[in-house]
């Protein structure tokens, strides 16, 4: 787009040091320090109530926090008012001007900047977000996904240092979310403005960010790559929020090498040291994590036929259901009720029905190990939660 | 073949049975009118029609009025009361002006920032209607009462003296002076204009202030540019309920006023009730109706909003 190239704008880091917001007694944010590097898709993760839209409007000025500071390109902007900030906000409803046409609604920004001639850019924005017949319809005539690209639009013509997104996909059926998530990603790798995208829907998060902060309660739980998120969590908040974990109580009984010896009732379970982020005592105990897709099925008949090395738990299958890509199996255990295994369809083993005995193995480096001082089930009911909100928005 | 020949019989009746009760479902809207349609024709149209033709009878209360299509009357009726209509339409709509100027902050304050104060306010503005409309102006009358507090405060701090000059008081009195009954008709409509004022402003999503903001707005602009126009509906609702009964208002002028401040209402009341020339009465009705239309017409052309009204 050239309208960005002349800027030569590759957006601006935002650097939220020791900020908080507490409404009387309650507390939305506790005091936290977030860095979002120049030119990132941001993702603030965490279902609703979490703290995420307040941290968002901090950093847009529509919230004053209330110790910490905001910074933007190093400069503090934190006793400015949102309209001296060079940020812009695409916000959840959209907020678009019932009273102003779309041409008008996307001119707004470069209107109150004083902007003479703002015809080409307009013209230029509209096309981008393909909405260039459009121009002099009312917000109200057009479909939400419309209003949606109308809300960028609006937004990015300003070249924002950041752009900063608040739910924006929220009111979208699922179809449609889809196509504005890679759409999203397309404007963001185009014009290489830092986005922070606000989102309760993980796999929003995880398809578009660069980088992901998991928050829960006011705090972040984990910042990090969505891959490095998923693969090793360090709380079970993010084990059982991002996708589903199975979450096995084990003992320490010793040390292997680099290796973590656990018991779970009478079985011996593995884990590397690099993959365990607590405090591994002997006699102490540990949370063994592992995710269902890794977890491999296999008839108690054929057991002799499992490789040497995997973690082995033995079970009876308790449910199936066929999701078409997969089968997912719910499996009981002496170790743990209820495990999840997800077998891809390739070669079906007509014997793996529900009473089946079987044996559940997998390779120790995907498990991971959490502190098992924590809630078990931390992040399994938020994720319903967040769903149903979601539904509730559509 | 054979299961459609059987279905078909039963089909006839059963059409029947549902056209009737299409029917009778699109009656139904009819019969949810007729009260309104007969309140309407029995204490609206009946009266208008018997107005109508009185004011362009002739005769005497003593020979009794006979219709003689006599539009002259209304010449003289426009002839002899004009400085009436002028002075009604001015106080009304200085009366007006008043209102929105007085009534704009105080709607928006409550629609924005009076958080759970806002439904106590609404019943403040709204309590003055516990008391009768003649009661209320009369209160005034107290208030405004030569050598009282107020004209005293007044004229020490030398409005009065401003006021004088402007001819819209005399003689260090506010009684029986166009202020009075500018003062009367204000404070008597004013509700008149929060109300719709505030049910528009209070509809107006505070994500686009927010919005706004975020766009390089600065307040005042945002409430130029978002809050005014979208508040139009109440400005144009709120000055019509103001500016109509204030025209045609005669209590103001009767309790406040003098003779020099007497305004249309006055005079079809005195018409109707002290001269008994019901013709002049009913011909001024109409004028002050005409005129009325013709101004609103202009009004919702001009401040184009005819959608939203």
């Amino acid at each position: 787009m050239t309208a960005f190239a002349t800027t030569g704008s590759n957006g601006t880091d935002v650097r939220l040091t020791g900020i908080s917001k507490a409404y009387g007694d309650v507390t939305a944010v506790h005091p936290l320090d977030l860095s979002v590097p120049a030119g990132s898709f941001f993702a603030l993760l965490g279902a609703s109530g979490c703290g995420k839209t307040t941290t968002l409007r901090m950093i847009a000025g529509l919230e004053e926090p209330t110790t910490g500071t905001v910074e933007l390109g190093g400069r503090d902007v934190t006793a400015l008012p949102p309209y001296k900030r060079p940020v812009n906000t695409v916000f959840q409803s959209y907020a678009l001007f019932p009273h102003l046409d779309i041409y008008e609604n996307v001119a707004f920004g470069l209107r109150r900047r004083g902007v003479k001639s703002v015809r080409k850019q307009v013209d230029e924005m509209l096309d981008l977000v393909q909405l260039g017949d459009y121009a002099r319809r009312k917000p109200q005539q057009l479909s939400g996904g419309q209003q949606q690209r109308v809300a960028v639009a609006r937004a990015l013509i300003n070249h924002p240092d950041v752009l900063l997104l608040d739910e924006p996909l929220g009111a979208l059926d699922l179809k449609l979310r889809r196509q504005m998530q890679l759409e999203l990603k397309r404007i963001q790798t185009e014009v290489g403005i830092t986005f922070v995208h606000v989102t309760h829907d993980q796999e929003e998060a995880m398809t578009m960010a660069d980088t992901v902060a998991v928050m829960n309660a006011g705090r972040v739980e984990q910042m990090g790559a969505p891959a490095e998120l998923y693969e090793t969590p360090r709380t079970t908040f993010v084990a059982n929020f991002l996708g589903t974990s199975n979450l096995i109580t084990a003992d320490v009984v010793g040390t292997a090498s680099d290796d973590v010896l656990l018991r779970v009732s009478d079985t011996k379970l593995t884990l590397p040291g690099t993959r365990c982020t607590a405090d591994a005592r002997v006699g102490g105990k540990l949370l063994v994590g592992i995710r269902p897709e890794k977890i491999t099925l296999t008839h108690a008949d054929d057991a002799g036929t499992i490789p040497d090395g995997r973690n082995r738990l033995t079970g009876r299958i308790a449910q199936s259901s066929f999701i078409g890509v997969s089968t997912q199996y719910l499996v009981d255990s002496p170790a743990a009720p209820g495990l999840s295994v997800y077998e891809q369809n390739i070669e079906r083993d007509a014997r793996l029905v529900p009473g089946a005995d079987v044996v559940l193995h997998w390779n120790p480096d995907h498990g991971f190990g959490l502190d098992a001082a924590q809630s078990i089930d931390a992040g399994t009911d938020v994720v319903e939660l967040g769903t149903d909100a979601r539904e509730a928005g559509t | 073949m054979t299961t459609t020949a059987t279905d078909h019989p039963p089909a006839p009746p059963a059409d029947g049975a549902l056209h009737k009760a299409v029917l009778r479902r699109k009656r139904v809207p009819y019969w949810l009118l007729l009260p309104g349609v007969l309140w309407l024709l029995v204490f609206f149209a009946a009266p208008l029609v018997y107005q109508a033709s009185t004011s362009v009878q002739t005769g005497s209360l003593e020979e009794g009025f006979k219709v003689t299509w006599h539009f002259a009357t209304y010449w003289n009726a426009l002839t002899e009361y004009y400085p009436q209509f002028l002075r009604s339409v001015a106080y009304s709509a200085t009366a007006t002006a008043l209102c929105l100027l007085l009534g704009y902050p105080l709607a928006y304050l409550i629609a924005f920032r009076a958080g759970r104060w806002r439904h106590v306010l609404m019943v403040l503005v709204i309590a003055p209607f516990f008391t009768s409309f003649l009661i209320r102006t009369l209160a005034w009358k107290t208030i405004l009462s030569d050598g009282g507090p107020v004209v005293r405060a007044l004229d020490a701090l030398h409005v009065l003296a401003v006021t004088d000059a402007l001819g819209v008081t005399e003689g260090h009195r506010v009684l029986a002076t166009p202020l009075a009954v500018v003062c009367g008709l204000t404070y008597n409509f004013l509700p008149f204009m929060i109300l719709p004022l505030y049910t528009s402003l209070e509809r107006i999503d505070s994500r686009l202030h927010e919005a706004a903001g975020d766009l390089y707005a600065r307040p005042l602009t945002t409430f130029r540019k978002v809050t005014l126009p979208l508040s139009m509906p109440g400005v144009v609702a709120g000055t019509l309920l103001t500016f109509i009964p204030a025209t045609g208002d005669y209590i103001n002028a009767e309790l406040l006023g003098s003779t020099d401040q007497k305004m249309i209402g006055n005079v079809i009341q005195s018409q109707f009730l002290r001269v008994l020339d019901y013709p002049t009465a009913a011909a001024l009705s109409f004028l002050l109706m005409a005129v009325i239309l013709a101004m609103v017409t202009v009004y919702i052309r001009k401040s184009g909003t005819e959608e939203l009204v």
